[in-house]
């Protein structure tokens, strides 16, 4: 049986024989000695490094789709990583939509492989059981079940007696509460990653153990071969699947790849059989709160956990010494020990066989990283499983495959993509520090807007010190601190720290007091972070090439701002920006904070290798203040004795002046919230003289610092969608309203515009819609968020993608999309806006509906201000 | 009651927040607008919204976990908890309580305050570590070293402590002073007290020696041996004034020479008395120096305790006033530990106290003498050195701050006189003295402030530094290779373990790893991180909301010399 494989490098040489007489493996290398004698090929068009569960099933999945030039090179042997060691345990219990989906095909696919390949892979339904020792943790699970239900997985929440009924030994009396997700399963990971090779080699990949690459060829940044300890191979993709290693893989190339990831170690223990030995169809239980899962293994249990003081390990690249000290460590392991017999108080006669010290590695997102390098071609990573490999193992090789087969997954991947991080993630300090927060983060309750406390203070804006003594409380984007709100002086510090709840939160007066300010006098906030691109070039290039980047027309007079999305070839927004011509050949791009990489890599890819064209990232040269409210005209004419009124400065304008003593201030008249206002590009060294002038002349105009937290309330209730939260590459401007930011006949081509004439001609899938909560109480029910499931007439018809409380409404606002199914076939069908306006809509939040009233567009008339419908700005790209 | 910092830190002369408390009828939630005017009129300083959030977090001081209880239960707590220490609160408004949820859905408290690096730094801040040095490889005396350490929760500190070695007789002293209404008489006390010991001490040859060497302006006899920490001070300015009034007191003893041996006992009581004479005497005469005369009246006007030992030989005293304690730690033959104590505590929990009081004082006044548990109902130590407004006549004082400065004139608190104030003095600085013969198991003496004794009970205290000193806590991993061993048994195996690692490893200094678990120390007696670094990262202000100053000296006995000592004199 495969499991003995846990325990002794012996019995895997006992073992392998029956697994080859299976296989079909033709060039597969099965030991050193063979190994010499097979060469490797010269050349194929991908070879795949790391042979676990990761590199087996893109093997598998890019075979499935048609590729066979493939070559999948292991240092070890198969499957003899964490893959090897991992629990095993396939759940659909996650808090991420597209963690869901890939968990839910790993499942399905895991379920049949048995069949496909007629290797055994150990997989055993058993559903799992979540458990709720707290409310909160309880409120958690629901949310989680109402996503899982419109998925159409089974699920259920349980009172405590249930769950005893469902398992036999577990202890419910500290229990609030539970979630049964009967599907879920248990395989042996180590024979699924077998069997997907084996399916793999069967389509042509061939698989070479025992050789390692030391390092990825690559000429004018695409990948042209791998450097391995038997030789060369010629390649045009190269993916790096190699686990807790890619980090290392990643900075050997001459051109570091930076792949931030880190180890930590995982202890998980095995027992001997009970008495009367546990079924092996047993349902999992993972309990949060204890911090521990614990699944049936060979009529004995199998229980890890994720402790609160992880031990991170590999911080200096692979350490013979640290290698060596992978011992179990009981002391280390005695927290989850207490927890699992105060679970199971059952267990305490039950014989121990083993604790196994097991790597994981951990993300600092707890998210994993997939995708392609932003800096090399070719090169693609898969790694970094936060210790859910088994679960997502499948789902994720089939995006990685379909990703570099068809150009790009076939779902929004863009949480997991490995450009949301930069270099400035790869410092192994950082990992070090970070990995130790989120490895206990796993098991930790997951609330809103939680912040990470570690890694923190790394891009600042130069007022940081100035805003922090002032009360701000700050939260972290792509490592830049940006203020949340202030607390006011004589709060009670203490007590706000522990605000962390689904309901009503703490911050709540603050907030609606800094919006208060918006509306009736002036804010200031600081939004240095938004990345920041300058394009100029000798002749009309940089006009040509954005024009054929972006959707709507960048043809405009000197000082115009235009909101335009750029979009890929399906009409998809893969950023959404806005850009001022400063002159007549030179361009400001104003994007999202995590946009950094990813938009600058796009733009690389589709600009002309022209030397008269020049791509600037110029987001450290300048501060951003935006000054939001009907005062900031005021503020602002009496700090640069110019007329700002919008006769004289219009709205969408941009104008280099002066400020204080400060010359050559970008003044932008936009707010990203709908509000009147400005937005302050300051060089760097005049960031403070311009922000004390404004704090100094303002006070007579009631100005105070504002943060994202009321930013977001305005953007929401404003109805404009911000990218990565609302927006993504799968939605096009048709589908959010944003027809008038698409010029389809500015004259020339651009990408997505023929995907943009279909859906014209078509109509629209899915609609953005506002809902404003009709029946919920700001103070007692619980708040959306996002991701809460939209009900019209009862029937499921999409999510909510972000969600904030409108002070000038006084309700709660949910933005998200509408989408119509057809109620036989599930396919979707055209949305309009009569079969928007047409339906009766609830928000499920936690399994509890509330009313909502959906609308196309802003309430114009409770905002007092007179604009023209052209001059409607509708962008946004803050925080969440 | 509770002026969280002093009101004007420079003068320190207002009321602690611990020791005098300004007299209202009742403690509890329900009767506290009764209260309200007598803490305004007398803590102007004080604006309303501070008095607010201060007394939101009394109510989280006085139940001690206070990291692991929900609010919720917080709020109960202090709702049937009588206010030990501070005796009056106010509450000047309802809705600042922050306990008082709708709901009690509040989770996971806040996670990362200090780091642990971050938290040794402030625990180790004050540490000191002395080595009695050893002759021919040999250490003949019986005190091996002592480790001492404070942390502070007033800003700046009231505790004092020092300790230092008797060059002209033998032994070794060692004490912890205790301020209150500002550190004035402690830092007096810690620096004049030893020298006071040590002349007592003297013989009469060696007096005349000093003398004659004053007198005729040459170099002095060192008395003193003092071991000190950097942060420890003495004060420059007043150091002339000082020596005089020693050299006053040794005067007097040659004149006195009674020709016996000096007795330990006596020796300590007469220089805890005269000491305090000395300090009334100087802040009524006053001093020509402006600085000085605000110095001798800050001294004179605040108070401190005292708790100090001298250790010669097998010969241990304890010389005690006030509440602070000195423990010592017995290891009995089975290897436990269990603490005997060398001093007892004057305050309202102490009986014969009570009774003594009362009997110095007429029946009359019998109901007014103790109320609240407080000595008048204001001091809760009842012997001190200082507070001489417990010891002067209503007259004394009042001419003492009329002719005062005016920083003196304008602080209420000086001005102020106790309620049913008719027999002076109410308060003495006369110490009692334990005598204890050192045996082999007598390991340690633990001599420290209140600030411990209120967290951790004495058998806890001597647990922990018994174990620490002794250093059980080496361990080998597990590994379970081959034996049978069931989750149960494992189980308590490193339950075990972990109980007697507990934090160790991260203190080379007694007093600091016992400070660790007063502060950290979570239910289960255990030092929870997260409950340290929240407590250490309270603002200045709060501090002294959740714990006192905390002043810990650890002294090791040298248990073969010890036993040598017995053996010979048997």
């Amino acid at each position: 049986r495969m499991f003995l494989r846990l325990l002794s490098d012996v019995r895997w040489w006992t073992v392998r024989p029956r697994w080859k007489s299976t296989s079909s493996f033709r060039h597969t290398t099965t030991s050193s000695a063979e190994s010499s004698t097979i060469s490797l090929p010269a050349q194929a068009q991908v070879v795949i490094c790391g042979g676990g569960i990761m590199g087996t099933s893109v093997a598998y999945h890019l075979s499935k789709l048609g590729w066979k030039d493939i070559i999948l090179l292991e240092q070890g042997r198969l499957a003899a990583g964490s893959t090897r060691f991992c629990a095993g345990i396939v759940s659909t219990v996650r808090h991420l939509s597209i963690e869901l989906k890939m968990a839910d095909y790993s499942n399905k696919l895991y379920q049949q492989l048995e069949q496909e390949t007629g290797i055994k892979t150990g997989y055993m339904k058993t559903g799992s059981i979540s458990l709720a020792q707290t409310q909160d943790r309880l409120i958690s699970l629901k949310r989680i079940a109402s996503r899982l239900s419109v998925m159409g997985i089974p699920c259920e929440i349980l009172a405590p007696k249930q769950v005893s009924q469902l398992h036999p030994l577990i202890n419910i009396h500290d229990l609030v509460g539970a979630m049964w997700v009967p599907e879920d399963a248990v395989v042996s990971s180590a024979d699924v990653s077998l069997a997907l090779a084996n399916a793999a080699s069967q389509n042509g990949v061939q698989i070479h153990e025992r050789t390692s690459v030391s390092h990825v060829m690559v000429q004018k940044g695409c990948v042209t071969g791998v450097e391995t300890d038997r030789g060369q191979i010629k390649c045009q993709y190269f993916v790096n699947c190699a686990g807790q290693w890619a980090y290392e893989l990643g900075l050997s190339n001459e051109e570091p790849v930076s792949i931030p990831l880190h180890a930590c170690e995982h202890f998980y223990l095995l027992t001997r059989p009970l008495k009367k030995p546990l079924e092996s169809n047993t349902p999992t239980i993972v309990d949060p709160d204890g911090r521990i899962y614990i699944r049936s293994w060979q009529g004995g249990i199998l229980s890890g956990g994720f402790e609160k003081n992880p031990k991170p390990l590999f911080t200096e690249g692979r350490n013979q010494l640290e290698i060596q000290n992978l011992h179990e460590d009981w002391d280390h392991f005695e927290p989850l020990l207490s927890s699992l017999l105060r679970r199971m108080p059952g267990l305490e006669a039950l014989e121990i066989m083993q604790l196994v010290n097991c790597p994981e590695s951990f993300t600092p997102d707890m998210r994993c990283v997939m995708g392609e390098s932003p800096t090399v071609q070719g090169y693609f990573v898969l790694a970094g499983m936060n210790s859910a490999g088994t679960s997502f193992g499948g789902g994720a090789g089939k995006y990685l495959a379909e990703w570099m087969v068809n150009g790009c997954p076939s779902e929004n991947v863009w949480p997991l993509d490995l450009k949301r991080f930069g270099a400035l993630q790869s410092s192994r300090t950082f990992l070090r520090h970070r990995v130790m927060e989120v490895m206990p983060l796993i098991y930790d309750l997951k609330v809103p807007r939680w912040d990470f406390q570690t890694g923190r203070q790394l891009r600042t804006s130069p007022l940081y010190d100035r805003l922090d003594a002032q009360g701000a409380r700050w939260m972290e984007k792509h490592g830049f601190e940006r203020p949340k709100y202030f607390v006011p002086p004589g709060k009670d510090l203490l007590a706000l720290d522990q605000s962390k709840t689904f309901y009503k939160p703490d911050w709540f007066d603050i907030v609606g007091s800094e919006v208060k300010c918006c509306k009736e006098a002036v804010c200031v906030i600081d939004m240095s972070s938004f990345t920041k691109f300058e394009i100029s070039s000798t002749g009309d290039q940089a006009l040509e090439v954005l024009q054929y980047l972006f959707s709507n027309d960048l043809d405009v007079p000197v000082g115009h701002i235009v909101h335009t999305g750029m979009l890929n070839e399906e009409g998809g927004y893969e950023n959404d920006c806005s850009i001022a011509r400063v002159n007549k050949r030179s361009f400001f791009m104003i994007s999202p904070t995590d946009q950094q990489i990813h938009c600058w890599a796009w733009l690389k890819k589709h600009m002309p290798n022209d030397s008269n064209l020049l791509l600037e990232d110029v987001t450290w040269k300048y501060t951003a203040l935006n000054l939001i409210g009907p005062r900031a005209v005021d503020v602002l004419s009496e700090l640069s004795y110019a007329p700002m009124t919008p006769e004289h400065f219009p709205s969408l304008f941009c104008k280099e002046m002066s400020v204080g003593y400060a010359n050559g201030i970008r003044v932008m008249s936009m707010t990203h919230t709908g509000e009147p206002g400005f937005m302050l590009y300051i060089p760097i060294e005049y960031a403070l003289h311009v922000y004390n002038e404004l704090m100094s002349v303002g006070q007579k105009y009631g100005i105070r610092n504002a943060g994202y937290y009321a930013l977001r309330s305005l953007r929401i209730e404003k109805f404009f969608a911000f990218w990565g939260q609302d927006l993504d590459t799968f939605t096009t401007p048709l589908e959010c309203g944003r027809e008038f930011r698409v010029k389809l006949d500015k004259g020339t081509d651009f990408i997505g515009r023929d995907a943009l004439m279909q859906q014209k001609q078509e109509g629209v899938c899915k609609r953005f819609t506002m809902f404003i909560l009709e029946d919920h109480d700001t103070d007692l029910d619980l708040w959306p968020w996002w991701g809460e499931p939209i009900y019209r007439n009862g029937l499921y018809v999409g999510k909510t993608t972000s969600s904030a409380y409108s002070y000038t409404l006084e309700r709660h606002v949910c933005l998200g999309f509408v989408q119509h199914f057809d109620e036989e076939t599930r396919e979707a069908l055209v949305v309009t806006p009569d079969f928007i306006n047409r339906g009766e809509y609830e928000i499920d939040i936690a399994g509890q509906r509330f009313q909502a009233k959906a609308k196309l567009y802003p309430f114009s008339s409770v905002f007092t201000h007179r604009r023209r419908k052209d001059e409607m700005e509708l962008s946004g790209y803050h925080g969440k | 009651m509770l002026a969280a910092s002093c009101c004007d830190r420079r003068m320190c002369v207002c009321p602690g927040p611990r020791r005098i408390a300004i007299p209202v009828r009742s403690s509890r939630l329900p009767l506290f607008s009764d209260a309200m005017p007598a803490p305004t009129q007398l803590f102007p300083l004080i604006r309303n919204c501070e008095i607010g959030r201060i007394y939101s977090t009394v109510c989280h001081c006085h139940h001690k976990h206070l990291c692991c209880l929900s609010p919720h239960l917080a709020h109960n707590h202090l709702r049937c908890t009588p206010q030990k220490k501070l005796a009056a609160l106010c509450c000047p408004k309802e809705n600042f309580n922050p306990f008082i949820h709708t709901r009690s859905y509040v989770s996971t408290p806040q996670r990362f305050y200090l780091t642990p690096p971050q938290v040794n730094s402030i625990l180790k801040a004050n540490e000191y570590s002395f080595k009695v040095p050893e002759f021919d490889g040999k250490n003949v005396s019986s005190v091996l070293g002592f480790d001492s350490n404070q942390l502070p929760a007033n800003a700046p500190i009231e505790d004092r402590r020092s300790a230092a070695t008797c060059l002209q007789t033998r032994g070794m002293l060692l004490g912890v002073f205790d301020g209150h209404a500002g550190c004035a008489c402690a830092q007096a006390v810690s620096e004049r007290l030893f020298y006071y010991i040590a002349v007592s001490l003297l013989p009469h040859e060696t007096l005349l020696e000093i003398e004659n060497a004053v007198e005729s302006g040459r170099a002095l006899l060192p008395i003193l041996q003092w071991h000190k920490h950097p942060n420890d001070y003495f004060s420059k300015e007043a150091s002339k004034l000082y020596f005089n009034s020693l050299r006053t007191y040794w005067q007097e003893l040659i004149d006195l020479n009674s020709g016996e041996t000096t007795d330990v006992k006596e020796a300590l009581i007469n220089a805890f008395k005269r000491l305090d004479n000395d300090i009334s005497l100087e802040a009524q005469v006053g001093d020509p120096n402006s600085f000085l005369n605000y110095l001798v009246l800050r001294v004179a006007f605040s108070g401190a305790t005292a708790c100090v030992a001298h250790i010669d030989g097998v010969d241990l005293h304890v010389a005690n006033t006030g509440d602070s304690r000195a423990m010592l730690g017995v290891q009995e033959e089975d290897g436990s530990w269990s603490a005997v104590s060398l001093s007892c505590d004057h305050n309202a929990q102490n009986e014969n106290e009570i009774e003594r009081i009362k009997l110095e004082h007429p029946k009359s006044e019998e109901k007014s003498l103790v109320k609240q548990d407080r000595l008048l109902g204001l001091l809760m130590p009842f012997r001190a050195f200082g507070d001489v407004k417990f010891k002067w006549s209503i007259e004394l004082q009042k001419r003492v701050i009329e002719s005062g400065p005016d920083q003196l004139n304008d602080n209420e608190y000086t001005k102020f006189i106790p309620p049913n104030y008719h027999t002076p003095p109410y308060l003495t600085a006369e110490p009692e003295v334990i005598h204890h013969r050192l045996r082999p198991q007598d390991k340690f003496l633990v001599l420290a402030t209140d600030g411990l004794w209120e967290t951790m009970h004495r058998q806890d205290v001597v647990r922990i530094v018994g174990e620490y000193l002794t250093g059980v806590h080496h361990q080998q991993p597990i590994a379970v290779g081959g034996y049978k061993v069931t989750l149960g048994q494992m189980h308590g195996l490193l339950t075990e373990r972990r109980a007697r690692i507990s934090s160790v490893f991260e203190d080379q200094n007694a007093a600091t790893h016992l400070i660790r678990h007063a502060v950290g120390n979570n239910e289960f007696g255990t030092v929870d991180h997260e409950r340290l670094s929240k407590m250490l990262s309270l603002p200045e202000e709060l501090a002294r909301m959740y714990r006192d100053d905390i002043t810990i000296i650890v002294v090791q006995f040298n248990s073969h010399v010890v036993g040598a000592c017995q053996n010979e004199e048997f």
